[in-house]
């Protein structure tokens, strides 16, 4: 950057913090807020310069685009040689419903897909089973056998567009029946792409949709890995999740360090197993929140990518693409209000566009109604109207990292990138990833950090708009997504036709197949695609398992 | 005998739950209740756990509970957490491991507070005790807030005491304060799947060697809520000791110490309130810290003046 | 004689959202109370049983999956079939304003949406607990 000289000249000239007080610009115009911290805590400057980042070499810490450390991106022309996929997450009620809004976000310029599934199927029941009951559809679509899938993507090229499924738990199976029902269509496993995010270590820590314990799950998601290698290579099998860790209310850092420390222990388990790293990591790809501190946001994406890339280096990648931190974002849910919920477009406007500016391969952009119901039509067409305004008309992609260089930015991501690997410290001092999650380690930073945000926000130090500020006496209401109430009967109505109609001897067979491999080492995808072709359900695939691995449960509060 | 009284020995949950409440709660109304029922307590078999923070209490209180409803027992279980000193709040969450049980009609759990009782054991405990026992529970586990210090205390009210230890959990068997080695009737090496756990079982055992003054070899019993082992044999060991206990007469010696404790316990809460009562003694004890704070008085003659007044 | 209030938060049905639970039951327990948090994943009959047992002044039922009114409905029904009424209940999380006049006439005596100051609802639990 620039002459060691010249900063040391810089140095002098500056107000810092110490001599603020002596400032005359200062006194004329006193801090009016006690601190400024950013939402991982840090306090930061009122000017940053070049002498703050003198220690960066531009070409060994930062790089060129698409060059290692990788920090400005992936690839060498990021936007202006591919958009970022616009990738709506959706899902209500049953497959038909779910289809017709597919349909809808397609007509409307959506790019890829995203499903969102309902609690019964996120942990593995089927909608007739008695847990399920009132959920059936409430948070996302009800999938309980491959008939469900084929009507969940009818009339959509499988072989035209990637899929993102956000299951976990019972991940294997919902891949295997969206395998089966491409197959069905005489689409080949070889020419269908998507993702399934299957990353179950920030289900123990964050959104709590798991279902087997830790070692059975692992061994789960390291078959999918190597199913996926061989058999289904333009699928990602995993997106390594910091979203969920963010909502559940850590800070930006805690996202960071959290998710790579989780992406790592993936790796190590594969290479455990005998996978070759170069085989596996091009398919490894990330998911993370777009929160409301701008600049935060965007260091966070970028010291992400340097951080992953030297991490991979060191465990002996080659092949220049395991290095690369690939990533989809989602705007921040939690940041939405239920007050003035039409501002939400400003916030969600204001965090896609970081996620645009930090690099992001894929997005999802919240409704506005998101703390109200799922989204209606019309928020969900604004939200991807975001998007697109962002993609045509702001300017942003005519150039790959337009923030690199600023000197907040620069000295930010390196911060953010020491801040992670002090945390890496103590997980490893701790044992790893998965002692850490049974002592809770994570579970208590998170909800440490949520409570102290609620703190500042009660205490009105963070001010939230329409919330604790700038409210309204009387809030008037928009109108909300309203789900089809028979859409229960008509799914159970469903499963119990499927389940006659089938050859039950077959269905079976398989399962006892099943429950065979999984008491061994085989890889169970194989197995897993047999019950779902021959319409074993979802249920009854996972309660085999759960009969061989066990079920998890929370051990402690935090 | 009150209405309340004749519920709880006839096993009503509600009625249980209220009596509890009120014990806890210091009410007067609890008393005429609490004298009813205590000859029907006794038979209870109860068994005390203990140990540092992390190392499986609540999960081996579920394995321990299921144990005993399949031998058709009830079962009751009272979960201690610590009550803040600032806030006088507490977060009682032990019971997350145990929701299983919640359904059975056969075990009641009942999550209390410390409520600044220092050493680990409220005084409230002694009079839950002789409720569950009163209500027709054959075993009653105690689980303690496991600070690891104070916890010296479950001697006085339990039958059996077990203290559970984890391999690597930071402390080492030589760390672990000398009385918590001493309580134990059993120990129990928990989550014995993890690595460490052939290590601390020599520690415990070379230790053991030391001791020679007692004259029953403490058990050692390795467990594991992961693998499923080891429960079995713990649960046998526990009904040993009763065995034992009976036999040598250690029982009886174990239930007069008991009584002794909580009887001591009754005494000093009374005392206490009525030297802390705004109508009785509190002006003058006030008074007595301010002249001591002053230098004008000294503790012990303090103590003699409020002592003198009770003892008139 | 020392009076504490005592709370159930739960969790009821699939959902598994707990990060507003868990700080409910931490602000409670800064304002003296006596909180039971019995995790994920409850049925209507496990919240009832444990807050008899626990003989509770409160109920904190969280919910953010949509599936309230069945859930909700279901544990204030129990309550009342066994002759319970004089337990506070209170709820929180994704419920539309249009729903709360529905959970109320079902016994939820409070409903707490997003963006509720934690002193409200500590506040409420105060003056409204029965006993």
């Amino acid at each position: 950057m620039s002459d060691k000289g010249k900063n040391k000249q810089m140095k002098e000239k500056r107000t810092d913090g110490e001599k603020q007080t002596d400032h005359k610009a200062v006194q004329e115009n006193p801090e009016h807020r006690p601190y400024h911290k950013n939402l991982s805590n840090l306090d930061i400057k009122p000017v940053y310069a070049p002498d703050d980042i003198e220690e960066i070499d531009y070409l060994t810490d930062i790089g060129f685009p698409g060059e290692f450390p990788f920090v400005r991106g992936v690839h060498p022309t990021m936007y202006r040689g591919r958009l970022w996929t616009m990738r709506q997450f959706a899902g209500f009620g049953s497959a038909e419903e779910t289809n017709k809004r597919y349909h809808y976000l397609l007509e409307h310029g959506e790019t890829g897909l995203s499903v969102a599934f309902d609690y019964p199927t996120l942990y593995g029941y089927d909608t007739d089973h008695p847990l399920a009951r009132g959920e059936f559809g409430k948070c996302g679509v009800a999938i309980s056998s491959l008939v469900d899938m084929e009507l969940l993507f009818h009339g959509i090229p499988l072989d035209k567009i990637t899929t993102s499924m956000t299951i976990n738990g019972p991940a294997a199976i919902i891949w295997a029946m969206y395998i089966a029902n491409a197959e069905n269509q005489g689409i080949s496993k070889t020419k269908i792409g998507g993702t399934i995010q299957n990353d179950i270590l920030k289900e123990y820590i964050a959104q709590k949709s798991y279902i087997f314990p830790p070692a059975p799950s692992m061994r789960l998601i390291i078959d999918t890995f190597e199913y996926g290698c061989k058999h289904v290579p333009k699928w990602n099998t995993i997106s390594i999740s910091g979203y969920h860790i963010r909502e559940a209310g850590s800070t930006a850092v805690q996202e960071l360090a959290f998710t790579l420390g989780d992406g790592l222990e993936y790796v190590k388990a594969a290479m455990k197993r005998g996978l070759d790293i170069d085989a596996f990591a091009p398919r490894l790809s990330f998911f993370f929140n777009a929160h409301n501190d701008f600049f935060e946001e965007i260091a966070k994406y970028r010291a992400a990518r340097r951080i992953w890339a030297k991490e991979m280096k060191k465990l002996g990648a080659k092949n220049p693409r395991s290095l690369w931190m690939r990533f989809h974002t989602q705007t921040a849910g939690c940041s939405l209000t239920a007050q003035q919920p039409e501002i939400n477009i400003v916030r969600v406007a204001m965090q896609a566009l970081a996620a645009v500016l930090g690099g992001t391969q894929s997005l999802h952009t919240n409704s506005m109604d998101e703390a109200l119901a799922l989204p209606s039509e019309k928020a969900v067409r604004i939200a991807l109207r975001t998007q697109q305004i962002i993609a045509e008309e702001s300017g942003v992609t005519n150039t790959v990292d337009p923030l690199g260089g600023s000197y907040y930015i620069e000295w930010l991501t390196d911060t953010m990138e020491e801040e992670t690997y002090k945390y890496f410290d103590k997980v490893e001092r701790l044992g790893g990833v998965i002692p850490a999650i049974e002592k809770s380690f994570f579970q208590r930073e998170i909800a440490e950090s949520a409570y102290r945000y609620q703190k500042e926000i009660d205490e009105k130090k963070r001010i939230i708009v329409g919330v604790n500020r700038y409210k309204l006496n009387e809030e008037q209401s928009i109108p909300i997504l309203q789900m089809d109430e028979k859409g229960e009967e008509r799914q159970i109505r469903r499963l119990q036709k499927l389940r006659k109609d089938r050859d039950q001897a077959a269905v079976q067979r398989h399962l006892e197949e099943l429950r065979t491999a999984a008491k061994g080492e085989e890889n169970l995808m194989p197995y897993i695609l047999d019950c779902v072709h021959s319409h074993a359900t979802l249920g009854e695939t996972c309660d085999v398992l759960r009969e061989v691995f066990g079920e998890y449960t929370e051990q402690a509060i935090y | 005998m009150t209405d309340l009284a004749s519920k709880v020995l006839a096993g009503d949950v509600r009625s249980i739950a209220r009596l509890i409440t009120l014990a806890e709660n210091n009410a007067s109304d609890a008393v005429d209740v609490m004298k009813q029922i205590h000859k029907y307590a006794g038979n209870a078999h109860i068994v005390g756990v203990t140990g540092v923070m992390g190392s499986g209490k609540s999960s081996l209180i579920l394995e321990l509970a299921l144990e005993y409803r399949k031998q058709g027992k009830k079962v009751g279980v009272i979960a201690i957490d610590p009550t803040s000193p600032f806030t006088g709040g507490a977060l009682l969450g032990d019971r997350i491991r145990m929701m299983d049980l919640s359904t059975d009609p056969g075990v009641f759990i009942r999550s209390m507070g410390t409520r600044g009782m220092i050493g680990g054991l409220t005084s409230a405990v002694y009079d839950v005790v002789e409720i569950l026992d009163a209500a027709g529970m054959n075993v009653i586990l105690i689980e303690t807030v496991g600070v690891g210090q104070d916890e010296v205390d479950i001697v006085k009210i339990a039958d059996t005491t077990l203290v559970v230890l984890v391999p690597g959990l930071g402390d080492s068997v030589q760390t672990i304060k000398a009385g918590l080695m001493e309580i134990a009737d059993i120990f129990v090496v928990n989550k014995a799947d993890t690595p460490g756990v052939e290590q601390t079982v020599a520690e415990l055992e070379s230790m053991l060697d030391l001791a020679t003054h007692i004259e029953r070899r403490t058990p050692i019993i390795s467990t594991s809520a992961k693998e499923k082992k080891g429960i079995p044999l713990l649960f046998r060991t526990i009904a040993d000791h009763k065995e034992y206990l009976i036999k040598s007469k250690v029982y009886d010696q174990r239930r007069r110490q008991r009584y002794e404790a909580e009887l001591v316990e009754i005494i000093r809460k009374r005392l206490m309130d009525f030297i802390f009562d705004e109508d009785k003694l509190k002006g003058t004890v006030d008074c007595c810290i301010d002249q001591i704070s002053r230098k004008e008085l000294d503790p012990y003659t303090a103590a003699d003046e409020i002592l003198g007044k009770i003892l008139k | 004689m020392i009076k504490k209030i005592r709370v159930l938060i739960a969790k009821p049905g699939l959902d598994g959202h707990d990060r507003g639970a868990k700080i409910v039951a931490r602000a409670l327990r800064d304002a003296g109370m006596e909180v039971i948090y019995t995790g994920l994943h409850q049925t209507a009959e496990q919240i009832v049983n444990t807050a008899i047992q626990e003989d509770v002044d409160v109920i904190g039922l969280s919910l953010l999956s949509g599936a309230h009114m069945t859930l909700f409905i279901d544990v204030a029904t129990m309550l009342h079939k066994k002759q319970i009424d004089d337990v506070l209940i209170v709820g929180g999380g994704i419920i539309p304003e249009e729903d709360v006049p529905r959970l109320k006439k079902a016994g939820i005596a409070e409903v707490f949406g997003p963006g509720t100051p934690v002193d409200d609802i500590v506040t409420f639990v105060k003056q409204n607990v029965k006993r």
